[in-house]
């Protein structure tokens, strides 16, 4: 497990697990520290309950048993300084009515900060996106990636110390996505932010992660951790190394050993 | 320079204007060889002329009529609005009331017509709630869908970041419903005149309506026939310009992001 040093870790998950009301058991009790700064990933086959445990990191839901520490306090003081948390959904979600400048203030519009407070960061959030030139547009104008920059400028905006990220570029082509998971990654270093990533993607997860974590179904649970030694912040140098491609090459082993219906839980 | 023929907004306007024209000549000429009377069915030169014999009256008329129905939309709309916002707020409310405001748009209005104008002393309160009762239930209906057809996704992020009740209803719901309300706009726009005429029919059966449909009862009475198309075509001419109001209403609101006012540029 990555250490966080002298600062406390950003979330804890413990013996936190979920049944669903249909009686379906989401996850099988989970530990997990999550440490401050690190980028974490969530990767396993459908119905492994990645989605689950990010939804119960994000106080989306609530575990079954168990329970969660979001810097080592509960889910009420979330929210003040150096304790926010932003999400980014599979879907860009933005409202199509609004300007993209209109879309990337919304959260700080829900928490009543005023327009004439919000616009230089809001300008900060466009610009750290690359989207500055179309903060005029309204979203059917851009294109799928630029969609998805805008959803990150407005996670961004709050000044997040925890990103937690639900299959943010599945839906993109692989060149854009590779270029987003670049900028991602520059982000994450400059921010020193903490990051939750959920993906289906070996790649993406080896190139973003300091830690994987390979998750198997029936019930949901950690089948295996695989940490990424790999200096930050990372260029696209690392995606030809053949370090990339040995990382690549085990967790794909890793993950259809975590899809076989026998796959019983490992040691990491 | 694109040939006139190949331009869509020409063609658009051009094509059914030239049917129209056509009819009109097919109508005149016909009408003139095979020599119909004039009181079994008028020509359109014995409509124009009877448009500028009675042209006073006529304008008189369609301001009456015009003016029930401008007040019974906006009656609608407002009252629509506030039992749609009622109902989305508590699912009670709805359950409890909408099997009323049902009942409301299945009787006709020809039906209760009379015993409104019996109730209500003012005759043109009287019209003008009878208009109001039909154009009433499209707005209701669609205000209440489009407040309800919230994004989940965009509602999750509200609810995310903790955004009251209010906020949801300005930032989210009222926008994402605009679509639905200009739908519904449009039906009432409809509903209110063809409400506003039949309370007028009804009313001027008892001699207490002065609008356009009384022009045509009156014209049938004396069987002055041209006039009674006159009046018809006046009533046909404000129902037009009242869509036509509510498409571009709708255009202005929408046109930057919905769907069903993109034009695409292909």
């Amino acid at each position: 497990m990555v250490t966080g040093g002298e600062r406390p870790p950003a979330v804890e998950v413990l013996s936190a697990e979920k049944v669903f009301s249909n009686g379906t058991r989401g996850l099988a009790p989970i530990n997990l520290s999550i440490a401050d700064g690190e980028f974490l990933t969530l990767i396993g086959p459908s119905g492994c309950g990645k989605s689950t445990l990010l939804k119960l990191i994000a106080n989306l839901i609530e575990p079954s048993d168990g329970r969660l520490l979001w810097w080592r306090g509960d889910f009420s003081q979330v929210g003040q300084e150096g304790r926010r948390f932003a999400f980014v959904f599979q879907e860009p979600t933005l409202m199509p009515w609004a300007r993209v400048e209109a879309n990337v203030r919304l959260p700080l519009e829900l928490s009543n900060i005023a327009k004439t407070k919000a616009a230089p960061r809001v300008a900060e959030a466009l610009e750290q996106v690359g989207l500055s030139a179309f903060s005029k547009h309204f979203p059917r104008q851009l294109s799928g990636g630029m969609k998805m920059r805008v959803s990150i400028a407005r996670a961004l905006v709050t000044k997040p110390n925890l990103l937690l990220m639900d299959e943010p570029f599945g839906a993109l082509d692989e060149f854009t996505r590779n270029k987003l998971d670049a900028d991602l990654i520059r982000l994450w270093w400059e921010g020193k932010l903490t990051t939750v990533f959920v993906t289906h993607s070996i790649y993406e997860a080896v190139f973003l992660s300091t830690r994987i974590i390979v998750m198997a179904a029936n019930p949901g649970r950690i089948f295996r951790t695989m940490t990424i030694d790999e200096p930050q912040p990372r260029g696209e140098g690392f995606r030809d190394s053949p370090k990339f491609a040995a990382y690549c090459r085990e967790l794909s082993t890793w993950l259809a050993e975590a899809s076989l219906p026998s796959a019983s839980a490992g040691v990491s | 320079m694109k040939p006139l023929l190949h331009s869509e907004a020409f063609v658009r306007i051009a094509a059914p204007l030239g049917v129209g024209i056509a009819l009109f000549v097919l109508w005149e000429v016909g009408f003139r060889l095979a020599a119909v009377p004039v009181y079994l069915f008028p020509k359109p030169s014995d409509i124009f002329t009877s448009f500028v014999n009675n042209g006073p009256s006529l304008f008189r008329a369609l301001l009456v009529t015009l003016r029930v129905t401008l007040q019974a939309f906006a009656a609608a709309v407002i009252i629509g609005t506030l039992v749609a916002f009622m109902f989305v707020q508590s699912r009670a409310i709805e359950i409890s009331l909408f099997p009323y405001a049902v009942l409301l748009q299945v009787t006709p209005v020809v039906a209760i017509a009379p015993l409104v104008i019996i109730l209500v002393k003012n005759t043109q309160l009287s019209l003008t709630i009878c208009a109001t009762l039909v154009a009433l239930f499209p707005i209701i209906s669609n205000t209440t869908l489009g407040l309800r057809s919230v994004d989940p996704g965009l509602a999750n992020y509200f609810r995310m970041n903790r955004a009251s009740r209010l906020k949801t209803l300005v930032k989210l719901r009222i926008p994402g419903a605009l679509p639905y309300f200009f739908g519904g706009l449009r039906i009432s726009s409809g509903l209110a005149l063809i409400g506003a005429v039949v309370a007028e029919f009804v009313a001027g059966t008892g001699g207490r309506s002065s609008g356009l449909a009384y022009e045509i009862l009156d014209a049938g009475f004396t069987l002055d026939i041209p006039r009674m198309f006159a009046a018809l075509f006046l009533i046909t001419l404000t129902g037009v310009v009242l869509f036509a109001a509510m498409v571009v209403l709708s255009r202005l609101a929408l046109s930057n992001w919905h769907e069903s006012e993109i034009r695409t540029e292909t």
